[in-house]
């Protein structure tokens, strides 16, 4: 089954189109990277997708539901972890994933499953009882992702999840999501070209709000003629450009 | 259920800030202790304890306004809301989730006034239960304005905008540090057609027993209660359908 299915989905601000008409599937269980330069329309698309912005035009269907008429439903199905670490800072991290299990309207009895599952998942045990916002970049970015992961989403979105972290704590999250594949589907955008290489399945690469291409790294790699992914990116998108 | 999650949430985010307690408790505190240290030096009958409390009391919600305007612009800052938006919780939901939790910490920092006010020579009466009751719809008018302003500015616009504008505009219209008549003209025309000397004389009106004075006072709060907490509705909800 297909995870999600865009048709046409559009989205202009006044004079700009950021998201121009985008026709896209991605299958269950898939991981899907989403690349472009700054303004490409990654965030908007992801945000069209999970019901944060409406589209000007065209529709999506995630899992078979409509984003336009069907939102609870497919709010129901997915998770956002934001670009931002969007943590609930004074709160420690058990907390914060209490929290989560309370909005998503969960019993006593499987919010403390899912609390203890995603820690142990996670790593988290050692840090529980810290104050979110206390914790370092990666931690908070781990945590981030464990809230995301406790409504059991089929559809993930994980929007710049590595960005400012360091080599190490980059690599741990690399190992959370590469564990994650094949299990739900995840959408990740970055601007990391060895991320989105070393994690996708597939890779859509956009540009000025279109989707330019859609493959495989290899395959992309060998359209553009290149042997590095960073230069067929490179070559795509200024291809694209002229 | 999932809005009272989300209010305990706020509610934490809250208590747990060590500035919010040393402004919104300590500060009403040291103010209700200086200015009696001042009254039993040179008596002037504005800052006598009956008639003082009443408008420490309503000084104080000046920090609900900075309290919720902060915990919201920092949520719309760090991404929490938008992660909350992709979940069932409904827009009622956040609006009360904000709200609610307001309410007992403005009540708790009137009773603590009055608790100290007690201690410094306030007689009891029944008056200061019905006094700490009355500073509910007074404290909707405050967080009202924090709601509004937490949908509209950033955490740190907040700070100058709610901090230092809004509670030196609050304190100077309010009649609580000098009497209005000896200002007069367009100034004292401006402070009464604003809610916060209303607010002012009606926890002193009920404090004082003078019941029949209070219907004026409290018409005045609550129309500009529910009109700034319709109009930090419309702004909440155009934030979130701008997300």
């Amino acid at each position: 089954m297909d995870a999600i299915v865009t048709k046409g989905l559009t989205k202009r601000y006044k004079d700009l189109t950021a998201v121009d008409s985008l026709d896209l599937t991605i299958r269950e269980g898939e991981l899907f990277s989403l690349l472009g330069v700054n303004g490409a329309g990654k965030t908007t698309t992801i945000k069209m997708l999970s019901c944060l912005t409406q589209p000007t035009a065209g529709d999506a269907l995630l899992c078979g539901r409509s984003i336009l008429t069907d939102t609870a439903a497919v709010k129901a199905l997915i998770a956002v972890s934001p670009q931002e670490t969007a943590v609930a800072p004074n709160l420690t991290v058990r907390e914060n994933l209490e929290l989560m299990c309370g909005v998503h309207g969960f019993s006593k009895v499987k919010q403390a499953e899912k609390v203890r599952e995603l820690t142990e998942l996670l790593d988290l045990g050692r840090i529980s009882g810290k104050k979110a916002g206390k914790l370092s970049g990666g931690w908070q970015r781990r945590l981030s992702i464990a809230m995301a992961l406790i409504s059991e989403p089929r559809v993930l979105f994980l929007d710049e999840p590595t960005l400012g972290l360091d080599v190490l704590a980059r690599s741990d999250l690399w190992d959370i999501i590469r564990s994650l594949k094949g299990k739900i589907t995840i959408i990740l955008t970055t601007h990391y070209m060895e991320e989105a290489e070393a994690l996708s399945d597939r890779i859509g690469i956009m540009g000025s709000g279109r989707l330019l291409r859609c493959a495989t790294a290899a395959e992309l790699m060998e359209a553009a003629g290149a042997d590095k992914f960073e230069d067929a990116f490179v070559r795509i998108v200024k291809g694209a450009a002229k | 259920m999932r809005m009272l999650t989300f209010a305990r949430r706020n509610t934490k985010e809250i208590l747990r800030d060590p500035l919010n307690l040393a402004f919104g408790l300590g500060f009403p505190v040291v103010l209700l202790l200086l200015l009696s240290a001042i009254q039993a030096s040179i008596p002037v009958p504005l800052f006598e304890i009956g008639h003082l409390t009443p408008g420490i009391t309503v000084f104080g919600l000046s920090f609900m306004t900075l309290f919720s305007a902060t915990i919201i612009a920092r949520d719309r800052s760090s991404a929490l809301l938008q992660r909350l938006y992709t979940t069932p919780l409904t827009a009622a939901d956040f609006i009360l989730g904000y709200t609610l939790p307001m309410l007992p910490i403005s009540a708790a920092q009137c009773l603590i006034c009055y608790a100290l006010a007690l201690a410094l020579g306030l007689g009891f009466t029944v008056n200061i239960l019905w006094a700490v009751l009355f500073i509910l719809p007074v404290s909707l008018l405050y967080i009202g304005l924090g709601l509004l302003c937490g949908s509209v500015f950033t955490d740190k616009q907040v700070g100058g905008i709610c901090g230092a504008l809004l509670t030196n505009l609050s304190a100077w219209l309010s009649g609580i540090w000098f009497d209005l008549d000896l200002v007069g003209g367009a100034f004292k025309a401006v402070a009464y057609a604003l809610p916060f000397v209303h607010a002012v004389e009606l926890e002193r009106a009920v404090l004082s027993g003078s019941w029949s004075g209070i219907g004026p006072h409290l018409a005045w709060v609550l129309g500009y209660g529910l009109l700034t907490i319709a109009a930090a509705i419309a702004l909440f909800l155009r934030q979130m359908r701008k997300q």
